[in-house]
């Protein structure tokens, strides 16, 4: 009897396991679904943002619906899960998302221990600060011997004592628990600098009163590689993920935008031929999609400048600098791999 | 010759003397409501101090330095409250993200609730019976048809859709709706005099008493998934609603036993030598009076739930606050005040839902209390 009770529950256990991963094609599961599921920010500027008229957008959001473009040639046939912090990857791991897009960092950790794995840097992250425009301030360096506002508990705190602490630097922080009490105390004048990531310092600055009146400063103490992430053991669907990434950057390369995909079909250049899967250039079959996937994907979406330009950078009210997340050519560390 | 006639007798009563003036009067009102010892002097001062110094800001903030209209930040940037993020984003917070063409189901089916529930509420209203069989069975059965699409040709609309107010009242609706009957069910299976079912209903409620809700959410929107064999996922709202219902039924079935120990144990024996079953003794005799002495702590437990709806915006969801709080996040309406404004809203909205409910409660409780308890 005992016996008997040991063996189901071990039998019961085993076959959860085995069937833990879910299933092994992810694109078919999208295929038959009709739809991608996609894990965003429950609201974050720029990222992942409702509009008036409850729609999704931002930079993570359009990743998610330019996967779905390149699948389905529709950029609307996507299911967008909010996720808290707690919650994300238990809903990649358990597959009630195809795909997290959440400002998620790449770390050694997270890519160990998860299950789970990232399939490239959409935005280079990292901490930055936020100074009084008329301070004078130029370089974090400057900023040795002042009074810096910063939330308590989180990874930040810690960088800014190694980056100072490291150059034999001083600094007073004042520590309070809550981001948006920590800017109010920048606001007040009750330190010389708020940080946070950079991403967050920028729209931390859109709710200051003059947003004008202050400005960041143009380094980064910390490496913040934020990226979509998938589970393993789905190598095709790891590829589209991927490579819809590098499609986007390598349009943008070689300037290919959503409103002149339709003259560059025609383009001589071999490069944009192997985009665009003209001239008998057969990518996209090798990753379970059609050969005109990346110029769906720009069709619909554009590409990643245009992506970064419209929900976080200059046509956004963020107007965050490209820095490292300008092009290699350009003076940043994106760099889509070659199509060929 | 009449008594009239001598000039010494008044002929009218003397007119009466208007009282001192410490007695009666505003000064004397004053006198006696505020400062009519050195304590309450003092208290007095403090709170006059208090309000005069946070009122009016307060009232600079909420109307005199407000933008009521406008397209985007620019207006919100004066220091007062942020109405215009409220009116652009007003649809949002009433239906969520449900499809604006489709929002009129969701009207519907609001309405097809008022025509339930106010002659339900209104005691004169005949055919009770009918209306509660409206409310239970019929109205949830197209309710949920309206709502999801399933079943009626309507496009489908996923849960993933649902937010704002709208998801917030249908998670206390479903709550109170669960939680009231499970309730009553525990609280006389702890009772009970069959020793399974009592010790099954106490295990039950102090499980579920002992947890924090919080904590709940969390387990059934990030552990959960992690139990169910994959490809099986049960909605993440539904379960939401679920653990909501559940976790204060074990509140309310406490409530409900208060109720029934303070029934006289001569009632229990009474209904008993009039030879009536255990379910008629509890239906006819023990519940309604049971019932009716809890009545503020039942209204206290739904109002507690009401609020607690929020608790699911940790878990991703978007209620009311959760929807607010996204909201906020628009880089178009990004300023100072807009987060602020956001939560006042949120704070009159619920407000108005509490202190309606908590007059209604008074209400029945005067109203079933009439000439039995002495007050």
């Amino acid at each position: 009897m005992k016996t008997a009770v040991v063996a189901a529950i071990i039998g019961v256990t085993a076959g959860l396991a085995a069937a833990a991963p879910a299933s092994a094609a992810t694109l078919d599961d999208v295929r038959a679904r009709g739809y991608l599921q996609c894990g965003v920010h429950t609201g974050l500027f720029g990222f992942a943002e409702v509009d008036n008229n409850g729609e999704w957008a931002g930079f993570d959001v359009d990743y998610c619906r330019a996967i779905a473009s390149a699948i389905f040639d529709d950029p609307t046939a996507v299911r967008f899960t909010p996720l808290s912090a707690a919650e994300r990857f238990t809903a990649l791991q358990s597959g009630a998302i195809d795909v997290l897009v959440r400002i998620t960092t790449w770390t050694m950790t997270r890519d160990a221990s998860l299950g789970l794995t990232f399939a490239g840097v959409n935005y280079y992250d990292g901490q930055g600060f936020l100074v009084p425009a008329d301070a004078g301030f130029e370089t974090a360096a400057d900023l040795d011997g002042g009074t810096i506002c910063v939330q308590t508990g989180t990874t930040t705190e810690l960088n800014l004592a190694d980056y100072f602490n490291s150059r034999g630097l001083t600094f007073t922080a004042i520590a309070v628990a809550d981001r948006a009490e920590a800017i109010s105390a920048f606001e007040a004048g009750r330190c010389d600098a708020f940080t946070a990531d950079a991403s967050n310092v920028y729209s931390a600055r859109m709710t200051l009163a003059t947003p004008a009146n202050y400005e960041v400063l143009p380094e980064v103490i910390s490496k913040e590689p934020l990226g979509p992430m998938v589970r393993i053991g789905d190598p095709q669907w790891l590829n589209i993920v991927r490579w819809t990434h590098y499609a986007l950057l390598n349009a943008e390369e070689l300037g290919v935008t959503q409103a002149n995909v339709a003259e560059m079909l025609a383009s001589p250049n071999p490069e944009i031929q192997r985009l665009l899967g003209q001239n008998g250039a057969a990518f996209g079959e090798m990753i379970g999609l059609t050969n005109d996937w990346a110029a769906r994907i720009i069709t619909q979406i554009g590409n990643y400048g245009e992506i970064f330009d419209r929900n976080l950078g200059a046509g956004s009210p963020l107007g965050i600098e490209r820095g490292l997340n300008a092009l290699w050519n350009a003076g940043g560390i994106q760099y889509g791999m070659p199509i060929r | 010759m009449a008594l009239g006639d001598h000039a010494f007798v008044r002929r009218a009563p003397v007119a009466p003397r208007p009282p001192p003036r410490g007695v009666v009067g505003p000064l004397a009102w004053l006198r006696n409501n505020l400062f009519s010892s050195p304590a309450n002097t003092a208290t007095t001062i403090l709170i006059a101090l208090f309000l005069a110094w946070t009122v009016p800001p307060l009232i600079r903030w909420l109307f005199i330095d407000a933008a009521w209209t406008g397209d985007d930040r620019s207006v919100c940037l004066d220091g007062g409250a942020c109405w215009a993020f409220i009116g652009a984003k007003i649809n949002l917070i009433l239906y969520g993200q449900y499809p604006p063409d489709e929002r009129w189901r969701i009207v519907l089916v609001a309405a097809l609730f008022v025509a339930g529930l106010v002659p339900l509420a209104i005691p004169r209203v005949p055919g009770k019976r009918w209306n509660v069989v409206y409310l239970l069975v019929v109205f949830p059965v197209i309710a949920f048809m309206l709502l999801t699409g399933i079943g009626i040709g309507l496009d489908k609309v996923p849960t993933d859709r649902w937010g704002g107010l709208f998801v917030t009242l249908v998670a206390a609706v479903m709550g109170i709706v669960i939680s009231l009957p499970l309730g009553i069910l525990l609280a006389l299976g702890r009772r009970s005099k069959l020793p399974v079912v009592r010790w099954l209903s106490t295990a039950f409620i102090e499980f579920w008493r002992g947890v924090p809700l919080v904590a709940v959410l969390f387990m059934a929107s990030v552990m959960l998934p992690i139990f169910l064999p994959p490809g099986v996922t049960f909605d993440k709202l539904l379960r939401a609603m679920l653990c909501i219902a559940i976790f204060y039924s074990a509140y309310m079935a406490e409530v409900v036993r208060g109720g029934l120990q303070a029934v006289p144990k001569g009632q229990y024996e009474g209904s008993m030598a009039l030879g009536l079953s255990w379910f008629q003794q509890m239906r006819l005799v023990v519940m309604p009076q049971a019932l009716t002495v809890v009545i503020p702590g039942i209204v206290n437990t739904f109002i507690a739930l009401f609020k607690d709806t929020s608790l699911i915006m940790v878990i991703g969801l978007f209620d009311l606050l959760g929807m607010l709080k996204s909201a906020t996040n628009d880089s178009d309406w990004a300023s100072p005040s807009v987060p602020a404004t956001a939560y006042v809203f949120a704070g009159i909205i619920y407000w108005v839902f509490c202190f309606g409910l908590s007059r209604y409660s008074v209400f029945i409780e005067r109203r079933l209390s009439r000439g039995k308890l002495h007050r």
